[in-house]
């Protein structure tokens, strides 16, 4: 008895308590930085585009939601089509993590409802972003000893100059 | 100013309706606000127009009489569920002035009559089902709304003895000097819970337990036909709201405020009550229910009655 008035009473002072519901389309909840939305290609410092279409996110991709093809210019590797399927992707983040060089990353925007399941199918330029992403100065061509146009050989970032053959014969 | 009959029972039909399909979104807001949540909020100012759009919804919806079941009674049972309810609502004096039958001699014995034959429509719809849910949730409501009906019944005694008439007007009219909640705050308590069970709502709504029954008695009603039980039962909870004003709480008698005023805010208050106890109280099992009726409520309507009566007695002069 006293105990079913007891309960009537808390449930009643509830009324002063804060609701715990947001009001989504009004209340954008507060995501952190590194939660897994929509994944993005990005470029670095220079502009340039990050990715070298090495397939390693598609390898790594559970739902095989990715598909990529190689080209390459300079010497510079890079998607020549890079697709995403939204509509199959689990936003595991797999791929960020097999990326080798940071391009590929998901983002805190899960917005992306669409009328058409087609449309779900993302090219890369509607991947890709003018900025770096998560990584703000990192540059892997100024790290791998590949070399392109206005870097030769031995002069990426704490890379010694490649050791001349002939001076090693007896 | 005493408006002529047809207007007070039009007025009186479309307010209650009105009510009853308001306070299905009232409920659920009221809820949300004792759960920490905010409840149907979108359709409209507040969710306001949420009502409407399950109405809406509803009407449209495939009115489906299953093949198996007894179909005359299958259509009647609602109707009937409904119709006691928005007859008891005659005799229930909402001023002095403004009431269908509020003079009627036998006002309260009305009401306790049309609350009996509100059994019908839900033992019924059990019955005409034909399924065995819906007969057993219509086994529970016979045999929880009639016991429950025996201490109801008992405990607005205290009330008819003190007032000396079955006469609605005449029970408010006799608590202007002091509500009848106090003197009679034993059968005011039993007549609340008797209330609570006798409209089926929770705590007390075993006949619909939904985690064993389905739905019970309305398992197998779709449609307009269950939003016809969905109102009724509504209904009822204002029409026991509005009993509990009137007989305990003095009417429409209060300081101040216009009369119509007071009752509706006695009224309002009561049905707010009523969806705390939904928000706050788990479903008792179903020999707990009958035990608190026939073992505690029962005596204690009994021995509210012997003490009215013996004060009563023992104040009269001669």
């Amino acid at each position: 008895m006293f105990g079913t008035l007891r309960t009537l009473w808390l449930t009643f002072l509830h009324m002063g308590h804060r609701r715990e519901t947001v009001g989504y389309p009004e209340h954008k909840p507060p995501l952190p930085p590194r939660y897994r939305g929509r994944i993005i290609l990005s470029r670095d410092p220079d502009g340039m585009e990050r990715c070298v279409a090495c397939n390693l996110c598609a390898v790594a991709c559970p739902v095989d939601c990715i598909s990529l093809q190689k080209a390459e210019q300079d010497g510079r590797w890079y998607p020549e089509y890079f697709r995403i399927n939204f509509s199959r992707c689990i936003f595991c983040g797999l791929c960020e993590e097999a990326c080798p060089t940071y391009a590929i990353q998901l983002t805190p925007d899960f917005e992306m409802s669409e009328y058409l399941r087609s449309n779900l199918v993302y090219e890369k330029e509607d991947l890709l972003i003018s900025g770096p992403g998560k990584y703000p100065d990192y540059s892997f061509f100024n790290v791998a000893g590949v070399k392109i146009p206005g870097k030769d050989k031995g002069e990426a970032e704490r890379e010694a100059p490649p050791v001349d053959l002939h001076t090693l014969l007896p | 100013m005493t408006a002529p009959l047809p207007v007070i029972i039009g007025v009186t039909l479309v307010v209650l309706l009105g009510l009853a399909t308001f306070l299905t979104w009232f409920e659920r807001r009221l809820l949300g606000l004792w759960q920490d949540r905010y409840g149907p909020n979108r359709v409209g100012p507040g969710g306001l127009l949420q009502a409407v759009a399950d109405g809406v919804k509803i009407l449209f919806k495939q009115d489906w009489i299953p093949p198996f079941a007894d179909r005359a009674v299958f259509v009647l049972a609602p109707a009937i569920g409904m119709m006691t309810v928005l007859l008891s609502f005659g005799v229930i004096p909402v001023t002095a002035l403004w009431s269908i039958a509020g003079t009627l001699d036998v006002g309260l014995l009305f009401v306790l009559a049309m609350m009996g034959m509100g059994v019908y429509g839900v033992v019924l719809a059990g019955w005409a089902s034909n399924s065995k849910y819906a007969l057993l949730g219509g086994m529970r409501a016979a045999a929880q709304m009639i016991s429950y009906e025996v201490f109801m019944g008992l405990s607005v005694l205290g009330v008819v003895m003190q007032a000396g008439s079955f006469n609605m007007r005449d029970i408010v009219l006799a608590q202007s000097g002091l509500w009848f909640v106090v003197p009679q705050a034993l059968g005011c308590a039993v007549f609340l819970l008797a209330g609570i069970a006798e409209t089926h709502r929770l705590p007390f709504d075993l006949p619909e337990g939904e985690n064993e029954l389905g739905a019970g008695f309305h398992t197998e009603y779709s449609g307009m036909k269950f939003g016809m039980f969905f109102l009724a039962e509504y209904a009822g909870i204002v029409l026991v709201s509005a009993l509990l004003a009137t007989l305990y709480l003095g009417g429409w008698q209060g300081p101040l405020l216009p009369p119509a005023l007071w009752f509706a805010l006695k009224t309002g208050m009561l049905v707010c009550l009523f969806i705390l106890l939904r928000a706050a109280l788990p479903r008792p099992r179903y020999d707990q229910l009958m035990a608190l009726g026939w073992k505690i409520l029962l005596p204690l309507s009994l021995l509210n009655i012997a003490a009215t009566g013996a004060i009563l007695l023992l104040r009269t002069p001669g």
